[in-house]
């Protein structure tokens, strides 16, 4: 079966838009969850291929709604947890601890 | 998971920082080291060096066709660089055909050759349209090909990354090489643009 991030060819997507001067992170976190992912690899808590895979089986509801490192860091916390590294509870600051795991 | 204010995503991500600093797996300043290596690293700079030799020296294209890794090494770049070697291949476009690349599946893109890629080419509407229209997408960025130009999508992958060799612009022949470089934009390496 495909996921949801197989879109090749899917229509109903809107116009390209393209952003003049584009920088290649557009806040801080987004270049830190890069910086996160290859550090986690290459001190091999995962490997790229588990990396991807925990992209690509996002629901795809929340697949479609995430941005593009919003994806990146749902996946490194859905292994961190795979991993045995954290407890779920243990990723979440501290005042969204009561909010339910789905 | 958008609907959060960026601030929120901020902290959560210096908290999981924090925390795999406490168990031992990130080390102090490392983030801001990949940061910086990341930002020093690939640039269109590189892929144009690449193509400007392929449009000066027909035996270096000729290699470059037939075995691009091997090939690049010659200017000093290398698909070794990141985390496992990529096997390259590049395309050139003709009056025949053109070229264009694409990540259906996520965004794999020679970073090493054109640095971080754009938004754009992330995007589900890129990567959904470009191999159902390709024509029709290029027009939206602004680039109209004769009905008889043949188009090939070339669909990147964890293994195997593409860049295109733009057509060499008419009246250059009095330009340097490093001047024609200076001619190749981002978009012509990825085939978004005519050059």
């Amino acid at each position: 079966m495909s996921r949801i991030n197989d879109v090749g060819g899917m229509a109903g997507f809107p116009a390209i838009v393209e952003e003049p001067d584009e920088p290649p992170f557009h806040a801080d976190w987004e270049a830190h969850v890069f910086a996160l992912n290859g550090a986690l690899i290459r001190r091999g808590v995962y490997n790229l291929d588990e990396f991807r895979d925990a992209i690509e089986r996002m629901p795809a509801e929340e697949y479609l709604a995430a941005s593009y490192y919003e994806r990146w860091f749902a996946a490194i916390t859905t292994l961190l947890v795979e991993k045995g590294v954290a407890v779920p509870e243990e990723l979440d600051l501290p005042d969204e601890r009561d909010r339910p795991h789905g | 998971m958008s609907d959060h204010p960026s601030s929120v995503i901020s902290a959560r991500v210096r908290h999981v920082e924090a925390l795999l600093e406490s168990r031992g797996l990130l080390e102090d300043g490392e983030i801001d080291g990949r940061i910086d290596e990341f930002l020093a690293g690939g640039s269109p700079a590189n892929g144009a060096r690449i193509a400007a030799r392929a449009w000066v020296d027909p035996g270096f294209a000729e290699r470059l066709l037939a075995d691009a890794n091997g090939a690049i090494r010659e200017l000093g770049f290398s698909m070794a660089g990141g985390l496992q070697e990529q096997r390259l291949k590049v395309v050139a476009n003709t009056a025949e055909e053109h070229n264009v690349v694409v990540c259906t599946l996520c965004s794999c893109y020679p970073i090493a050759l054109l640095g971080p890629s754009p938004g754009w080419y992330k995007s589900e509407a890129y990567r959904s349209r470009v191999v159902r229209d390709p024509r029709g997408v290029l027009r939206e960025f602004g680039l109209e090909l004769p009905e008889r130009t043949r188009i090939s999508v070339w669909d990147a992958s964890a293994e195997s990354r593409y860049m295109v060799v733009p057509r060499r612009p008419e009246g250059t022949e009095g330009l340097s090489e490093e001047q024609l470089a200076g001619l190749v934009t981002r978009k012509g390496l990825i085939g978004t643009a005519a050059v």
